[in-house]
């Protein structure tokens, strides 16, 4: 059945928008790969990771070398952080080259635009965006171990069958394995077209692989870059300013460098107050102060010592290039407090937004509702918290920089990096680690910058590490939101009026082209966003995560009102948009949302659950993908407990899919958590929670019974899955906390209100 | 600055170390065993969980002034090869995402087991509480404990 030819479909030639991948392969087409990025293991190449290296490894393409004893290294060029990249990445190039899994090695690539393209992790579109690069390398790879083969065997290419790292030329009893014809490959020319397997015929892509790295994290390798060791290399800390609106003015730093063990003590800039800002250069304490020293925990005494003067900043405006575009942005003076936030939002509310979107006539409708309900909601700022703290390694080498360490968005920090330390930006050299955690917090990576300046001042290899306490309060939390949602129901109880207005500090979180826009006749969307100078960031699907809250538990209220199931209510709503949509600039699919909720309710067995059951569902779309959630809720021991939930998700084709349940399963636990308990207030601009002991994170004994994770089966190419499944966690959570206690929750954390006191 | 004898992994160390110093950072800075992470410094998350004298003991926050006699054992020394029954059940259910704390969850759960050997849901929410996952493994964690208890 596998043929060369039988399975393979759509030709599509690799030059299209793919030139810097073959020009990179055709480069060092053939070169023995010694330079390549090997013994890059955190604590250089010791005996385990050169063990790991295939002996004379040619390189096909930027993605692929074969050893000519056979083993495989598959490169994986998006930086991991718990999606598994590192293992399906992998599965696609072995899928489309046949070669055999147990001969794959996984490799986290380095930083390098001419190689790789979007080498970002974030938004859920590792997979989406490498997908077709990916098949591309794997298929192009194949091409040519069949073109070698046909050249030294003289036979034609198309009657040579390339299964399972062998290739086979029946008719002539012709065999050579991958690694025998790798150095003959090497040499041939890269192909101009290439031809994708029908994707029927996939034999690992929609399987389960176990991690690739998996046996080095259960045996405590060095894979993170807090583990980072290099010769000569330094400990640094940051003390930034308690508050936000804050700066250093001075500190006892003659004392503190005469403490034992501390190398050097000094107030520095990250980013020079004249620099051009990029969007990830969001911080609010660009000015701190800096130990460096031998070992940590001396540094840490060191940090305990420091006595620092702080000063507060006025309000200031500057000018910062989101991608491409100078946007101007405020950020005002002052110690902020989480009660005066609450008041600014309301406030805003209750003056003139900016429309967003707008459809029919939402006020006549309104005038002339039978039934309209109003409702607000209201989201803390949140914390990432990755269990890895903030760190990065630095060393200035010459007129170049090495840094390595956890990172999400290398194509912003590399410039802002270079400006930074006038450097040219081919000479900024990341190098990928395991990241212990991202959500979003890595993708601003000022903890890089720092690293590079304090490397470069104490003239040694630095590694930064940040305390919990720093990792906690230097912000990029995820924004603080108030949503205000009205409808109205016409008499006969159909959705006749719509109108949502969202703001948020420093960001609002309305889509306004998003479900339910496009299924009700007079819908109007309005928003604004609202300065402070608490510096708030992507978090686990940015707006989505709160949005999908008010929208869904909204929602519910107005299935209720309207006397209708809650699912029987939102596929009304998505026929509607489906069948007869209003506006034609909506930005979802009716139908594959309606799928998510059709095989949620199926899997849930929603209808059949007895009335003393007391269960909620979402649906939500964000990040190109669809999810939906039923969770249902008895009560604890002081507190209400989740007792099982079952998820639906359409991401098209699912890659690993033992790997994909784990991501949906933490992504529930996740969301369960934030719902429950997620929260980061301030006084004075201080964050009052600063470590694990405040700040209330899930753990074990608070998980569901059961989680049970179901995939629409389709052949749409995949469309990601990280952030996807989290938004409507939180509102099948409220709507089924309603359904026990009878009070819809409006204010999260969820569990603050329904503590035993 | 003092000097102490530690065994750690079965094997006898010098250190020489501030009296204060957290056994995570002698493990660490002393003896590169990194795979004992750092998480939050006060005995809250459970990354940095090695076995003194084979109980689950945050290392974060044992000074190694407290070490005496006792023995230590990190990740690393777990198992010969890597092969510890919770080591394999942690592959077979393919626990980790990030991976960050999975030595510290490993540690306590092996700790677990040595003194339960078939511990009920109760006993492995007791048992494992003191450790974060950030991503939410948890319902792996506990299948790959009663996996662990049945070899």
């Amino acid at each position: 059945m596998n043929s060369a030819t039988g399975n393979l479909a759509n030709k599509i030639k690799t030059s299209l928008g793919r030139r810097r991948f073959l020009q990179a392969s055709a480069a060092a087409g053939g070169g023995l790969m010694i330079n390549f990025s090997w013994g890059v293991a955190p604590t250089g190449a010791g005996d385990a990771a050169a063990g790991m290296v295939p002996d004379q490894p040619f390189e096909l393409n930027a993605y692929l070398l074969i050893a000519s004893s056979g083993e495989i290294t598959a490169m994986v060029p998006n930086p991991e952080f718990g999606q598994n990249l590192i293992t399906s990445m992998p599965m696609i190039l072995a899928e489309e080259l046949d070669a055999d899994w147990q001969s794959i090695t996984a490799k986290q690539a380095n930083y390098d635009a001419r190689a790789y393209e979007r080498q970002f992790t974030g938004g859920s579109q590792s997979i989406r965006r490498a997908w077709q690069s990916l098949r591309m390398a794997g298929a192009s790879a194949r091409h040519m171990l069949i073109q070698a083969a046909a050249q030294q065997w003289q036979v034609p290419a198309g009657e040579i069958i390339a299964k399972n790292s062998t290739l086979t030329h029946t008719k002539s009893d012709k065999q050579s394995s991958y690694g025998a014809m790798a150095a003959a490959a090497s040499q041939m020319p890269t192909p101009d077209e290439v031809s994708l397997k029908d994707k029927s015929s996939f034999e690992l892509i929609g399987k389960s692989r176990h991690n690739q790295e998996g046996q080095k994290i259960v045996t405590g390798q060095p894979l993170f870059g807090i583990d980072y060791q290099a010769e000569g290399m330094k400990i640094a800390m940051i003390e930034h300013p308690p508050a936000f609106g804050q700066t250093v003015e001075s500190a006892n730093l003659d004392e503190i460098k005469k403490m034992p063990g501390i190398v050097d003590a000094f107030i520095f800039e990250s980013i020079s107050p004249e620099q051009q800002k990029n969007y990830f250069d969001t911080n609010a304490f660009p000015r701190l102060i800096a130990i460096v020293g031998e070992k940590t925990w001396q540094v840490m005494k060191a940090k305990k010592a420091l006595k620092p003067q702080w000063k507060n900043l006025p309000s200031r405006t500057e000018t910062m290039n989101v991608f491409g575009r100078e946007v101007s942005v405020t950020t005002p003076g002052g110690l902020e407090n989480t009660t005066d936030h609450r008041k600014k939002m309301d406030r805003a509310l209750a003056s003139k937004l900016d429309t967003l979107r707008e459809d029919g006539d939402v006020k006549s409708a309104f005038d002339s509702a039978e039934t309209v309900i109003e409702r607000t909601y209201h989201a803390p700022y949140l914390a990432h918290n990755t269990l890895e703290p903030m760190n990065f390694f630095a060393q200035i080498n010459g007129d170049g920089v090495h840094v390595a360490g956890p990172l999400q968005a290398p194509v912003f920090i590399q410039d802002t990096l270079a400006s930074r330390l006038s450097i040219a930006k081919e000479k900024v050299h990341i190098e990928f680690t395991r990241m212990g955690g991202g959500f979003g917090r890595r993708a601003y990576s000022h903890y890089l910058v720092e690293a590079a300046v304090i490397a470069k001042q104490v003239k040694a290899p630095v590694k930064l590490i940040y305390s919990r306490e720093d990792d906690m309060t230097m912000g990029i939390y995820r924004p603080s939101y108030t949503v205000r949602i009205k409808a109205a129901l016409d008499k006969d109880k159909k959705l006749v009026a719509y109108q949502v207005k969202g703001v948020g500090l420093s960001e609002h979180c309305v889509h306004e082209n998003r479900f339910p826009a496009g299924a009700v006749d007079n819908y109007l969307a309005e928003a604004k966003a609202i300065d402070s100078n608490i510096t708030t960031g992507a978090f686990r699907a940015p707006r989505s995560n709160f949005m999908a809250s008010a929208e869904q538990s909204f929602l519910d209220e107005l299935a209720e009102a309207a006397g209708v199931d809650p699912i029987d209510f939102r596929l009304a709503l998505l026929d509607r948009a489906k069948n007869n949509p209003v506006g034609d600039n909506n930005d979802y699919d009716p139908a594959r949302y309606a799928g998510v909720l059709k095989l949620v309710r199926e899997k849930s067995g929603w209808d059949a659950m007895p009335g003393t059951t007391h269960k909620g569902v979402a649906a939500y779309f964000c990040h190109n993908s669809y999810a939906a959630q039923v969770i249902t809720v008895k009560q604890g021991e002081g507190e209400p407990k989740v007792d099982k939930v079952y998820s639906a998700l359409d991401c098209g084709i699912v890659v690993n899919k033992d790997s994909a349940i784990n991501m949906v399963e933490g992504a529930v636990i996740d969301g369960i958590g934030n719902a429950l308990f997620g929260e980061m207030t301030f006084t004075d601009g201080v964050p009052d929670k600063k470590n694990f002991d405040r700040y209330r994170i899930i753990r074990i004994n608070e998980i569901p019974d059961n989680i049970d994770v179901h995939f629409v089966e389709n052949s749409i190419d995949p469309t990601g899955l990280g952030e996807p499944p989290f938004p409507p966690v939180f509102p099948a959570l409220a709507n089924a906390l309603y359904q026990l206690l009878g009070e819809r929750q409006y204010l999260q954390p969820y569990a603050k209100r329904h503590q035993a006191s | 600055m003092p000097t102490y004898t530690v065994t750690i992994n079965r094997q006898q160390r010098n250190i020489e170390a501030d009296a204060d110093t957290p056994l995570l950072w002698v493990l660490r800075d002393e003896l590169q065993l990194v795979g004992t992470k750092f998480g939050c410094g006060i005995a809250q998350c459970g990354a940095c969980t090695v076995h003194v004298n084979g109980s689950a003991v945050r290392s974060c926050s044992f000074p190694i002034s407290a070490i005496g006699e006792s023995k230590v054992t990190t990740i690393e020394g777990l198992s010969e090869n890597g092969d510890h029954p919770v080591q394999q059940a942690w592959l077979e259910h393919d626990v980790a995402q990030c991976g960050y704390c999975q030595a510290g969850q490993i540690m306590s759960a092996a700790a677990l087991l040595a003194q339960n050997a078939n511990p009920d849901d109760a006993a492995i929410n007791n048992a494992m509480s003191g450790n974060i996952c950030r991503c939410g493994t948890y319902g792996r964690i506990k299948s790959a404990i009663k996996t662990a208890a049945k070899s």
